[in-house]
């Protein structure tokens, strides 16, 4: 299978400084492995014999599993580090740990990181490929191509299409990387959720901001739902997780405001019964485990371009 | 001693001494530390010579606000070095801030740092007193004492006192001994884990951001405490457009306040944070545009007094971090003459007397010191300058410990060619000779 990639990157930061093309050059190669998925051996060999390192110095199933298999399906060894396990408790630099990794012989590593800029930092200080899985408030931009793989294999293009993100807005790295993507790629944004976690400073980056349900959801073809993140909140932004189900949780009576066929989505974990009704996202209308494989498909595209273009290889798919 | 005199003869240089309205080419005299009207033709064939012409003969600068480290964290900067850095900037009177380890609450640690700067110091080292015990604003230092060990001015720097009570009866208390305040202004109940300006790029960046709010609660309080006690108030590094109209108002309504602008604020905006660069991770954070004008303005207009650069030296180590875990603070000393005079003389929004002014006499009267003029029988602290010579800013070869300088690499106008103290020099536009 031969076509026109476009791709010179070796790190994957922030989706921010990519040309549509790049994105499409991300969803044309998922979609190839995606093909492949489903043969007898779902693995490629390209990766074979690198290590793909997994600092993962901040709490993730879903992300680390996902980059895991990920590297897996592409045949590379794969090593994971979480932050309790690491020397960075021991007072060691992210410099010092990187350099560490790459003088163990690591051909790529996947980063996450409570702290946001972390990978910004980590991929100027080494020369091979860093991947953020996930910085602080500022991006994930894996999650977000998932999204919007999985947006457009449901919808089509999403040229004028109407995506409501709906929870916490602030504290999300989720929601940022979804903006930049979806804006990329033509959509129309809404913001939704208490003006707290929603501040009306984001209709800087040219969305909707909106703290009324009803308007949110009725014309969106699809909804993102995020996560309260006690984590990451002082306790001051909301009043309780109870107010925040009653004003702001999609129940079922909230979901006929949707258009049919509008999704529902969500980056995980879920917190049944708080953002969302337990009984909608095991609905028709949610494509929430559709995301957690197309997570595979996205991150392995990101890791296959990103180490030819490091080695100065040709991009090949599989056929 | 040596039975000759020390006379020192500057002459042809443009002298311009804000305090005393002069500005005029004519030659400058000092015989032992001390500047004259006139040179005895005796002296004059004694004095050593320096030829200005074509350049700018000012005051010393003066800083009411550097931090030099010592004692407590010599890696990062200590008297000597700090001073040499002052020296080569320009600088012959600065202010230390009291957050040393230990803090400067006692007698004691005063009295070790003006030994350490009758060792080790080339220019003139002031030092101020904590407002409250360890910083802690919880219960008042013995300002009393610490005036009799020297000090200039209390401040909790670094810190600002939450408890209104607390500060109230602090400024009260110092008030009976003439001595300033200065407060760094800080609600901190609004900047839980805040490491930038909240606004657009904080939002983009993800970075938690701390709010203008903060700052302009706090420049309020200490407004309506200084009209309450009578007591003056400075508000240090001033960096929302909101307080400086808060303190343009005060002033005009007689209330003693005052406040500083450092070089960074007025030059750079939160925008410069883009790329995650810990080199402007300061203390209060770098603002927007809007705020950069306002601070200009006031600058301007004199709502704000002087310039001080809030020099805070960090070891490139701790600097190189993600950007939440890195300290705040930047180095400005060695190029704080050159930005500030690109920011405000450059840019054709002061005229040289008033950036002068704002980088001497007026921070001197601050803080009472005996510094910042060229008037008869003031010391002879001299700075000669051309203010036009580009020189590209290069930390690697700055004389104080620290680099974390935001302008390291760029290219500004404004060369100290010599710095002088008490007549002699201390600095040849190249290297110490003290």
């Amino acid at each position: 299978m031969s076509q026109n990639l476009d791709w010179s990157r070796k790190d994957l930061i922030d989706l921010k400084p990519l040309s549509r093309a790049e994105i499409e050059t991300i969803f044309q190669a998922a979609g190839a492995f995606k093909k492949a998925l489903h043969k007898k051996d779902k693995k490629q060999d390209y990766l074979k014999g690198r290590t793909v390192v997994n600092l993962f110095l901040e709490p993730s199933t879903r992300t680390r599993l996902a980059f895991e298999a990920a590297a897996q399906n592409l045949s590379a060894d794969t090593i994971t580090v979480s932050a309790s396990a690491s020397s960075l408790t021991k007072g060691e630099s992210l410099r010092d740990t990187a350099c560490n990794l790459k003088a163990l012989q690591a051909d790529i590593i996947i980063m996450r990181h409570s702290a946001s800029g972390a990978p910004n930092y980590l991929s100027k200080a080494i020369d091979i490929p860093v991947i953020n899985a996930g910085d602080g408030s500022h991006a994930h931009p894996t999650q977000a191509l998932l999204d919007a793989f999985t947006l457009i294999d449901k919808l089509g293009p999403l040229d004028g299409k109407k995506i409501t993100i709906l929870g916490d807005i602030l504290f999300s790295r989720v929601a940022r990387s979804n903006i930049i993507c979806l804006q990329k790629l033509g959509a129309e944004v809404t913001i939704a959720g208490p003006s707290t976690l929603v501040p009306e400073g984001f209709r800087s980056m040219g969305v909707r901001v909106c703290h009324d349900l009803q308007p949110a959801l009725e014309d969106a073809d699809a909804v993102m739902l995020l996560r309260i993140q006690h984590e990451r909140q002082t306790s001051t932004h909301f009043p309780s997780i109870g107010e925040y189900t009653r004003i702001f949780g999609l129940n079922k009576a909230r979901a006929k405001w949707l258009k049919p066929g509008a999704l529902i989505m969500h980056p995980g974990p879920i917190n049944r019964g708080v953002e969302i009704d337990s009984e909608l996202a095991d609905s028709e209308q949610s494509v929430i485990l559709e995301q957690v494989t197309n997570g595979i498909l996205v991150r392995m595209a990101v890791l296959h371009l990103c180490h030819c273009h490091h080695r100065g290889l040709k991009i090949k798919l599989p056929a | 001693m040596s039975e000759t005199q020390n006379i020192l003869w500057i002459h042809g240089g443009r002298v311009i001494d804000p305090a005393n309205n002069r500005d005029e080419t004519a030659d400058l005299f000092a015989v032992d530390g001390v500047l004259v009207e006139a040179l005895s033709d005796a002296q004059k064939t004694e004095a050593h010579k320096v030829d200005a012409s074509g350049l700018v003969v000012a005051p010393g600068l003066v800083d009411i606000h550097v931090h030099f480290r010592d004692p407590g964290q010599t890696h990062k900067e200590t008297i000597r070095s700090g001073t040499e850095a002052a020296a080569a900037g320009g600088y012959t009177s600065v202010v230390c801030m009291p957050n040393t380890n230990p803090v400067c609450d006692n007698a004691g640690t005063i009295q070790r740092i003006t030994d350490t700067v009758r060792q080790n110091a080339v220019i003139r080292v002031y030092t101020t007193g904590c407002l409250t015990i360890g910083m802690d604003g919880e219960q008042l230092a013995p300002s009393g004492q610490l005036k009799e060990a020297g000090i200039v001015a209390v401040t909790d720097d670094g810190k600002c006192v939450q408890s209104n009570e607390i500060m109230r009866r602090a400024v009260e208390y110092a008030h009976m001994f003439d001595l300033p305040v200065m407060d760094h202004c800080q609600d901190a109940s609004l900047t839980g884990g805040a490491v930038m300006n909240e606004g657009e790029w904080s939002l983009k960046l993800g970075l938690r951001g701390w709010p203008k709010a903060a700052e302009d609660i706090i420049v309020a309080r200490n407004v309506i405490l200084a009209e309450l006690t009578g007591a003056h108030i400075h508000m240090q590094h001033v960096s929302s457009a909101a307080s400086v109209d808060i303190l343009r108002r005060a002033i005009a309504r007689g209330i003693s306040v005052s406040g500083e602008a450092s070089p960074h604020h007025i030059e750079f905006t939160d925008a410069c944070l883009e790329d995650y660069d810990t080199l402007y991770k300061m203390n209060p954070p770098l603002r927007t545009k809007a705020d950069r004008e306002a601070l200009i303005e006031g600058l301007c207009d004199g709502t704000l007094a002087c310039i001080a650069t809030d020099h805070a030296p960090h070891s490139p180590t701790e600097k190189d971090q993600e950007f939440d875990y890195a300290p705040f603070g930047i180095i400005g000393l060695e190029n704080a003459l050159a930005s500030t005079l690109e920011t405000l003389y450059h840019s054709g929004r002061c005229s040289l007397p008033e950036v002068i002014a704002l980088m001497t006499h007026k921070g001197a009267e601050l803080c009472k010191l005996n510094a910042g003029t060229l008037s008869s029988g003031a010391p002879a602290d001299i700075c000669i300058l051309d203010p036009d010579e580009a020189w590209t800013v290069d930390a690697e070869k700055f004389f104080s410990r620290s680099r974390n300088c935001p302008w390291n690499g760029r290219s500004l106008r404004g060369r100290v060619k010599g710095t002088y103290l008490a007549g002699r020099p201390v600095y040849d536009g190249n290297a110490i000779t003290a």
